[in-house]
């Protein structure tokens, strides 16, 4: 148990005065893959931003390398996100800088190489997403699953000890997904990083992840390794594990009654 | 009755509002004030900002300030005329610019040239989670990206207005002088004669280092305030146009009294 | 590249920024014209100043020589109390005669001063005796309508 490098222990968040999560506690070890699933809305992307202390819990807390984010200042928090690299479901690239000039921010602004290594890093990163051969083009000429490629090239920079990938599948063809796929296990096992992968690819998830969340309802509906899951009998993992569209697992987002809404 | 109560709501909400408003912009000015070490320590950073608002804004400024003065010559010399003192022109001219347009119609120009392009492209750059990113790779968005375009917009302001009030000059030169044929010696020496260096120059460049921090601060904090959505950032930019331009003649006039009042 | 681009478009801004400035200073201000650098102050005691103001200028045959450096009313003679600044180039015997006057019908008002003949000069801390009150407008029609309507009696 003490091998856990992030702990979430009875967060409860919500923006403005909506509750959004009820009582979350994950735990994920260092040096393993692990994924939050979970329905559109739910709450994911949120839990990767309280985890990099964007936001504050509204109760419980986060804790990266037994210091608990919320209460750190504004040094201890960049001090534990140099240590961290996030991957945002829509890239976030600069739109101001190339390609190049992006993968190169994170090196520029936290270290003092000289550019010839730069460079030699920069390349090295694109080239294992794919992209050496864009370096130059700037972020709007790219394609949606290009910009996320050199996102991903971009988290992981620095080489952090824990890596968070929003949606790292989104819009990727199946080859590239194979590709990342490799490369998010390579790093995590290469460099001994943890990860962190929000998703919706249940094959792909399933087939390479080492533990997996499952949140619903604000709260982990299931956890457990894939195995685990696999066998498990809960209808919720079940419908989710098959893509069933009748289940415990709501589409709409909590509303009125749907007659009620068209006054019938 | 419940009408009248919806209205005094609406009016409390607005002015409540435009209070934590103001409050959320003096913030970020001394957040800036904080986080600028970095825009001098790198100035590239500052540079390359003081290209996009200074340099990107002087054809306009020039083009402007050519016009302003020539019409002011036009103006002066007719009326100047009537009472017979059409050699008081280069004076009319030089203190109309120096004191007031220099500053005034620079900042002016400038929020709506170098403000709007700054409201839009932080507003983007938030709506796109570009300074989530950043705060994300543990670099500070204020330091590295509102600092700099802060300090450039300041360092760019009374720049402008110093060639904005030359170049207004030399257009009421060219028609007074040139084409209207006032005397040049008179139209030099009277302007020497009655235009103060301290109490009119040196004024006039303290005025636009003022307007170029509340220009600049404005633009900055609507786009760092802007809803990250495509109409958020729009009504952003059209915010900047019109506060800007509120509080520069507001200051202006304030200003203005404490000079001639002090 | 870029940075070559940016350095050297910045530098030609700030280049026509410091000429346009300098242009101001010499060429429209009075920076170097009347430069009135070091100076020696006297004092004279006004009736009434009219409309005389601190920074005025003060003239010695039409010729700029000084400003007005303050005016204060003197609570005890119940007569304003002018300080000038005279500049060092300058001076002027002991028994000049000190005068407002306006420059125009409705201009300005300014000190003008006019030399006498003694041998010493005044200098710093100096008081000019004598001198002549501004001319108010309104006491002159004033009186001249009262003139005026004692004639017609
Ligand atoms: N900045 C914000 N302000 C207010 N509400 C927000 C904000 N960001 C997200 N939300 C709300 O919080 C909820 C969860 O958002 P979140 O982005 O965490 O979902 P998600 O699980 O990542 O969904 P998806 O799979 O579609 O990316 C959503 O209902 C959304 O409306
Ligand atoms: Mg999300």
């Amino acid at each position: 148990m003490s091998d856990n490098l992030i702990t979430i222990e009875n967060l409860t968040f919500g923006y403005g005065t909506e509750i959004l999560h009820k009582g979350i506690n994950m735990e994920f070890q260092r040096g393993k893959v692990s994924a939050i699933m979970g329905g559109s809305g739910s709450g994911k992307t949120t839990i990767l931003k309280l985890i990099g202390g964007q936001i504050k819990p509204k109760s419980g807390s986060v804790s990266v390398d037994n210091q608990i984010v919320h209460k750190q200042n504004l040094d201890g928090i960049y001090k534990l996100r140099r240590k961290m690299g996030m991957l945002f479901q829509h890239g976030a690239l600069f739109t101001d800088l190339s390609v190049y000039e992006n993968v190169a921010f994170p090196m520029r602004e936290h270290t003092d190489l000289p550019e010839n290594i730069i460079k030699d890093l920069v390349l090295m990163k694109l080239n294992a997403v794919g992209l050496r051969g864009a370096y130059k083009l700037m972020p709007t000429e790219l394609s949606g699953g290009m910009a996320r490629r050199v996102a991903l090239a971009r988290a992981i920079a620095l080489d952090p000890d824990i890596i968070m990938y929003d949606e790292p599948f989104a819009g990727l063809d199946p080859i590239s997904m194979a590709v990342i796929c490799d490369l998010i296990r390579t790093l995590n096992d290469a460099l001994g990083a943890t990860s962190i992968i929000v998703t919706h690819d249940v094959a792909e998830t399933f087939s390479f992840a080492d533990y997996i969340y499952f949140v619903a309802d604000g709260i982990v509906a299931a956890e457990g390794s894939p195995k685990q899951l696999m066998a498990s009998k809960l209808p919720f993992v079940k419908q989710f594990i098959h893509s069933e569209k009748d289940g415990p697992v709501p589409f709409h987002v909590s509303a009125p009654s749907y007659n009620s809404d068209l006054s019938l | 009755m419940k009408s009248l109560i919806n209205f005094f709501e609406k009016v409390g909400f607005s002015v409540t509002s435009r209070i934590h408003r103001l409050g959320t912009a003096t913030r970020l000015f001394f957040l800036i004030l904080l986080a600028s070490g970095e825009s001098f320590k790198r100035f590239q950073l500052t540079m390359k900002e003081i290209y996009f608002t200074g340099v990107m804004s002087l054809v306009i400024i020039i083009v402007s300030a050519f016009f302003v003065g020539m019409v002011l010559g036009l103006q002066g010399y007719y009326t100047l005329q009537k009472y017979g003192s059409s050699e008081a022109i280069g004076v009319l001219v030089a203190l109309a610019l120096v004191r007031e347009l220099g500053p005034v119609v620079t900042a002016l120009l400038f929020a709506g040239r170098a403000g709007t392009a700054i409201t839009a492209e932080i507003g983007l750059m938030k709506a796109t989670e570009q300074l989530s990113a950043m705060e994300m790779m543990a670099v500070n968005p204020v330091g590295r990206i509102i600092a700099p375009r802060f300090w450039a917009g300041v360092i760019a302001m009374p720049i402008l207005a110093a060639i904005f009030s030359m170049v207004g000059i030399l257009g009421g030169y060219v028609v007074a002088v040139i084409v209207i044929g006032v005397d040049e010696g008179a139209f030099w020496s009277q302007m020497q004669a009655n235009v103060d260096f301290r109490y009119d120059i040196v004024n006039g460049v303290i005025k636009s280092l003022v307007f170029g921090v509340a220009c600049t601060i404005i633009a900055l904090f609507e786009g760092y305030d802007a809803p990250p959505t495509a109409e958020g950032v729009s009504r952003a930019t059209t915010r900047t146009v019109v506060t800007s331009s509120l509080v520069i003649l507001g200051l202006d006039f304030i200003l203005t009294s404490f000079m001639i009042g002090g | 590249m870029d940075k070559i681009k940016f350095d050297a478009w910045v530098g030609i801004f700030v280049a026509i920024g410091v000429i346009s400035l300098l242009g101001l200073a010499m060429k429209v201000g009075n920076l170097t014209s009347n430069d009135i650098r070091e100076t020696y102050s006297v004092i004279a005691h006004f009736e009434n100043i009219g409309g005389l103001k601190p920074r005025a200028p003060v003239k010695g045959a039409g010729v700029v020589v000084g400003r007005v450096k303050s005016i204060i009313f003197d609570t005890e003679a119940y007569h304003a109390i002018v300080k000038i600044d005279i500049d060092k180039r300058y001076v002027f015997p002991k028994d000049t005669f000190a005068n407002i006057y306006t420059a125009g019908l409705l201009g300005e008002q300014y000190i003008g001063l006019e030399a006498g003949g003694d041998m010493k000069n005044l200098s710093e801390g100096d008081r000019i005796t004598q001198t002549q009150d501004a001319v108010v407008l309104e006491k002159l029609i004033s009186q001249f309508l009262y003139t005026k309507a004692s004639e017609e009696d």
